[in-house]
C-alpha cells in the first residue's frame, strides 16, 4: 500500500520525463537503427531490400544524403563487397538483408567474414514477433543458422533495444578479434516506437578484448628471440587487422629476422625488402618452407597456424620453439604448442618487443634478462644480430638460390606467373587486389609483390570462389580514386558476374582481371595430381564470350590470347576510367609449384 | 576422461545454445547438464559434463570461455571438488513387505520417501553419482516406474585454510 502510494505521488514526474523524451526523440524502430548505425560512422551498406526490410529501405532512403545504399544484385554480392570494403578500410562493414533467402544467401559472406576475421555488421530482416516459429512466408532462423559463423548475434526483441544492440554489434565487430556479427530484426520491431537514447558505453562483462601482455612475458620472448640461431618472423593477418606493419617492419629490422607472410599476411611487409621470404605453406616458397621447418624459433604473430601452412602437424618445425602472439586466446595452442604465449593485440605486444628492445639497447636496469644481456654484449661474449645470424642468412639464401619461383614462359600461350608479373609491374604493387580462390589465388601471392597492408583482398579460411569481385567493388566504393582489381578465374567470376550490373551502376571504375584456362584449375591440378588425371567436372565449356558479357552490362570487355598481346591490353584496361572485363586467355593446363602434397610435411615440397 | 565444467554466464536467451553448439559441432556428447540462476538473477550457472582428452576438453573450454556472454568457466576435474547427482524414482512397492523393504533400502542410501501412493512409492536422493547409481540397481528389482535424474552438480572444494576457517566458526556458533 505505501509503495503504492509513493508510486502515484512519483508518477506525474515520470510522466513529464517521459513526454519531454518522447516530443523531441521517439523514433521507430527502422529510425533508431539508422541512427544508431549513423553514430557508429557508417557512411555505405550494401544490401538488398525484401519484403521483412521495408520500413528500413523506407527510412534508408529518407536518409540518402547521410548514408549511401549499394543494392547489389544478390545478397552473397552484398556481404562480400561489405567485407572489401572492411578489409579495405579497416573499419566495419554493413549488409542488409531480408528475411528468409536474403538471411540464407547472405550465409556465405558471413562464414567469409568470420574465418577472416572481418568486422562486419550484417542487418536481416525477420517476419514479424507473433510469426516466428509459424514457417511463416520468408522465415528462416537466422539466429540459429549464423550462431556457428558470427562472433555474435543478436534478435532485436524490441524497438527499444535496438540502439543498444546496434551499439554493442559495431563494438563487438570491430575490436579484439574482429568478426562478423548479425542482427536480426522482425519486421514489426522496426515499425514499433521506442524512445531513442544511443548508449555511452556498452556492457559486456564477459567480454576483453584488449588484454594487455606483461612486461615480463615480453622480456622473456625477446631473449629467446636474441638467443635463438635460426629465427623466423611468422605473420598473419592478425598482424594487418591491428594494423600493426610499422612495428612489424621495425622489429623485424632491429632484429634483422627474416620474415615469411601468411596468405592473409600479404602487404603487411614490403615484398621487396631484403627480410622478406615470400609467402609459406602449401604454395609457399622453397626457402621460406625450409626456413620455417629448419628454424629454432618461430616467431607467430596474428597467426592460427592453419593446416594449409603447417603441413602435416607432426612433421611441423620439429626444432623450433614457438612464440605466439595472438589476440584470440583459443588460437593459441589449437594447433600447434606454444612455448611462449602472448595473448594481446599485435601492435601493441609488438610495440612493447621494440621498446624492451630499445631499453636493453640503452642499458637502462629494467629487468634481469634484458641486463644481462646487455652485459653480455658489453663483454664481447654475445653478439650482434647481423653477426649471429649470418649463417642462417646464408642458409636461406642457398635454399633460395636451390629453387628459386620459376616457370618456363612462352611466346605461344600466355603463362599465368607472366600475367602476375606484368601486373605487378604495371601497377608498382601499389594496387588493391581482391582475389577468389584456386591457382590465380596462389600465383598472384607468388609473383605478384604487395607494398603495404590492405591491398590483398582474399578467401582464405573459408576458400570461397565468388568472393573477388564483389569484394574488389566494395573496395572500389571505398576508394573511388585508388586502382582496384578483381583478379579471378573463369569459374569463380561466374559464382558472382551479376554483379557487373552493381559495379556499372555505381559508376565504378572497377577492373577485372579473369586469368582464363577455361578450366576450374586447382581442381584440375589435383586429378592431374593425386587422381591419375581423371578429369572429373572441371572443364569450362560453356562459359560465355567475357567481352561480350561485360559489354552486355555495359562495361567496357577486351581480351588477349597470345602474351605479345598481354601488355597493351593491361595497359589499356588499366589506364581507362570505368569497369573494364579483361579476359586473359592463359595455359590450360598449368600447374602452381611449389606444393605440399596433402597430409606431407611442410619440406616434402613437390617444386614442379 | 570425464570432465565437469563449471560456467558462470549471462542469465540471457540464446547462450545456452551457443554453449551447447561448441559440443555438438565438434562431436563431443554431453553426459549432463544442470542449470539455474545464481544469487545474481541476471547470471546463471551451469554444470556440464563432458567426456573427451584432456586437450580436446580444453581447446573446447577456450571456445567456452570465448564466448561473449561467459563470465567463466572452470574445469573442475583436476581440481579439489564435489559433485552431486540427485534422482528421484517411483518404485512399485505394495503396501506390507515390499514398501517396507524398499524404505528400509532408501534409509540404507541416505535416501527419503517422499511420496506414497497405493502401489508405490516416490524416494528422493542425493548423493555421489556411484551412490545414486547403486541406489538404483537396488531398487531395480522392484520395478521402476520412472525416473527422472538430474545432472551432476559441482564446486568447488573451499581452498584449506578458509575450510578450517569455516569450521572453527561452526564449531564457535555450535
Amino acid at each position: 500500500m505505501v509503495a503504492t502510494l509513493t508510486e502515484q505521488l512519483k508518477a506525474p514526474d515520470m510522466r513529464s520525463d517521459e513526454a519531454v523524451h518522447s516530443s523531441s526523440c521517439e523514433f521507430s524502430g527502422a529510425r533508431i537503427l539508422i541512427e544508431a548505425s549513423l553514430r557508429e560512422g557508417v557512411d555505405t551498406i550494401f544490401g538488398y531490400p525484401g519484403g521483412a526490410v521495408l520500413h528500413i529501405y523506407d527510412e534508408l532512403t529518407k536518409n540518402q544524403h547521410r548514408l549511401r545504399h549499394i543494392l547489389a544484385r544478390h545478397e552473397q554480392g552484398a556481404v562480400h563487397m561489405a567485407e572489401g570494403y572492411a578489409k579495405a578500410t579497416g573499419r566495419v562493414g554493413v549488409a542488409l538483408v531480408t528475411s528468409g533467402p536474403g538471411a540464407t544467401n547472405a550465409i556465405t559472406g558471413i562464414a567469409n567474414a568470420f574465418m577472416d576475421s572481418t568486422p562486419l555488421v550484417v542487418i536481416t530482416g525477420q517476419v514479424p514477433r507473433k510469426m516466428i516459429g509459424s514457417d511463416a512466408f520468408q522465415e528462416v532462423d537466422t539466429v540459429g543458422i549464423t550462431r556457428p559463423c558470427t562472433k555474435y548475434n543478436y534478435l532485436v526483441r524490441e524497438a527499444s533495444e535496438m540502439a543498444e544492440v546496434v551499439r554493442e554489434a559495431f563494438h563487438l565487430a570491430g575490436t579484439g578479434r574482429p568478426g562478423p556479427v548479425v542482427i536480426d530484426i522482425p519486421k514489426d520491431v522496426t515499425a514499433e516506437q521506442a524512445v531513442f537514447v544511443y548508449p555511452e558505453k556498452v556492457d559486456l562483462p564477459g567480454y576483453c578484448p584488449n588484454k594487455r601482455v606483461e612486461y615480463e612475458q615480453v622480456e622473456q620472448a625477446l631473449e629467446k628471440i636474441e638467443r635463438a640461431k635460426r629465427p623466423i618472423l611468422y605473420v598473419g593477418g592478425g598482424v594487418i587487422h591491428a594494423n600493426g606493419s610499422a612495428e612489424l617492419l621495425r622489429l623485424a629490422e632491429k632484429l634483422c629476422l627474416p620474415v615469411t607472410p601468411t596468405l592473409m599476411g600479404l602487404g603487411c611487409f614490403p615484398s621487396g625488402h631484403p627480410l622478406y621470404l615470400g609467402m609459406l605453406g602449401m604454395h609457399g616458397t622453397y626457402w621460406a618452407n625450409m626456413a620455417i621447418s629448419e628454424s629454432d624459433l618461430i616467431v607467430a604473430i596474428g597467426v592460427r597456424f592453419d593446416d594449409r601452412v603447417t603441413g602435416a602437424l607432426e612433421k611441423f618445425a620439429p626444432q623450433a620453439q614457438i612464440i605466439h602472439v595472438d589476440v584470440d586466446p583459443s588460437s593459441v595452442s589449437k594447433n600447434v604448442r606454444a612455448h611462449v604465449p602472448l595473448v594481446g593485440d599485435a601492435k601493441s605486444v609488438m610495440q612493447q618487443m621494440l621498446d624492451c628492445h630499445d631499453a636493453e639497447t640503452e642499458a637502462r636496469p629494467l629487468g634481469t634478462a634484458a641486463m644481462a644481456h646487455t652485459k653480455a654484449l658489453a663483454d664481447g661474449r654475445a653478439t650482434p644480430p647481423e653477426e649471429r645470424l649470418a649463417a642462417w642468412w646464408r642458409q636461406i639464401e642457398e635454399w633460395k638460390q636451390f629453387a628459386p619461383l620459376t616457370y618456363e614462359n612462352s611466346d605461344e600461350v600466355i603463362k599465368p606467373q607472366f600475367l602476375c608479373e606484368e601486373l605487378y609491374r604495371l601497377t608498382g604493387g601499389d594496387a588493391i587486389i581482391a582475389t577468389d580462390v584456386g591457382q590465380h589465388q596462389m600465383w598472384l601471392a607468388q609473383y605478384y609483390g604487395f607494398n603495404g597492408p590492405r591491398q590483398s583482398i582474399t578467401s582464405g579460411g573459408l576458400g570461397a570462389m565468388g568472393f573477388g569481385f564483389p569484394a574488389a567493388v566494395g573496395a572500389q566504393l571505398a576508394f573511388p580514386d585508388r586502382q582496384v582489381i578483381a583478379f579471378v578465374g573463369d569459374g569463380g567470376f561466374q559464382m558472382t558476374a551479376q554483379e557487373l550490373a552493381t559495379a556499372v551502376q555505381y559508376k565504378t571504375n572497377t577492373k577485372i582481371i579473369v586469368m582464363n584456362n577455361n578450366y576450374l584449375g586447382m581442381v584440375r591440378q589435383w586429378q592431374e595430381l593425386f587422381y591419375d588425371g581423371t578429369y572429373s567436372a572441371v572443364g569450362m565449356d560453356g562459359s560465355p564470350d567475357f567481352v561480350k558479357l561485360a559489354e552486355a552490362y555495359g562495361a567496357v570487355g577486351l581480351r588477349a590470347s597470345k602474351p605479345s598481346e598481354l601488355s597493351a591490353v593491361l595497359e589499356r584496361g588499366l589506364s581507362m576510367p570505368g569497369v573494364v572485363v579483361m579476359d586473359i586467355v592463359v595455359t590450360a593446363e598449368e600447374n602452381v609449384y611449389p606444393m605440399i602434397p596433402p597430409g606431407a610435411g611442410l619440406k616434402e615440397m613437390v617444386l614442379g | 576422461m570425464r570432465h565437469t565444467l563449471a560456467i558462470l554466464v549471462e542469465n540471457r536467451f540464446g547462450e545456452l545454445a551457443r554453449i551447447v553448439g561448441l559440443f555438438s559441432a565438434r562431436g563431443n556428447n554431453i553426459e549432463s547438464l544442470t542449470v539455474a540462476e545464481t544469487l545474481e538473477p541476471k547470471i546463471s550457472r551451469m554444470t556440464l559434463v563432458t567426456s573427451g582428452d584432456d586437450l580436446a576438453v580444453e581447446k573446447l573450454v577456450r571456445q567456452v570461455d570465448k564466448q561473449i556472454r561467459v563470465l567463466s568457466v572452470v574445469d573442475l576435474t583436476r581440481l579439489d571438488h564435489i559433485e552431486r547427482e540427485m534422482v528421484l524414482v517411483h518404485v512399485k512397492a505394495e503396501a506390507g513387505d515390499q514398501r517396507l523393504e524398499v524404505m528400509r533400502l532408501a534409509g540404507v542410501f541416505e535416501a527419503k520417501v517422499i511420496d506414497v501412493s497405493e502401489n508405490g512409492v516416490t524416494v528422493e536422493a542425493v548423493g555421489e553419482r556411484y551412490k545414486v547409481e547403486a541406489l538404483l540397481r537396488s531398487l531395480q528389482p522392484f520395478g521402476i516406474r520412472e525416473l527422472a535424474r538430474a545432472g551432476t552438480l559441482a564446486i568447488g572444494r573451499l581452498p584449506a585454510a578458509a575450510a578450517a576457517e569455516e569450521v572453527r566458526e561452526s564449531i564457535a556458533v555450535g
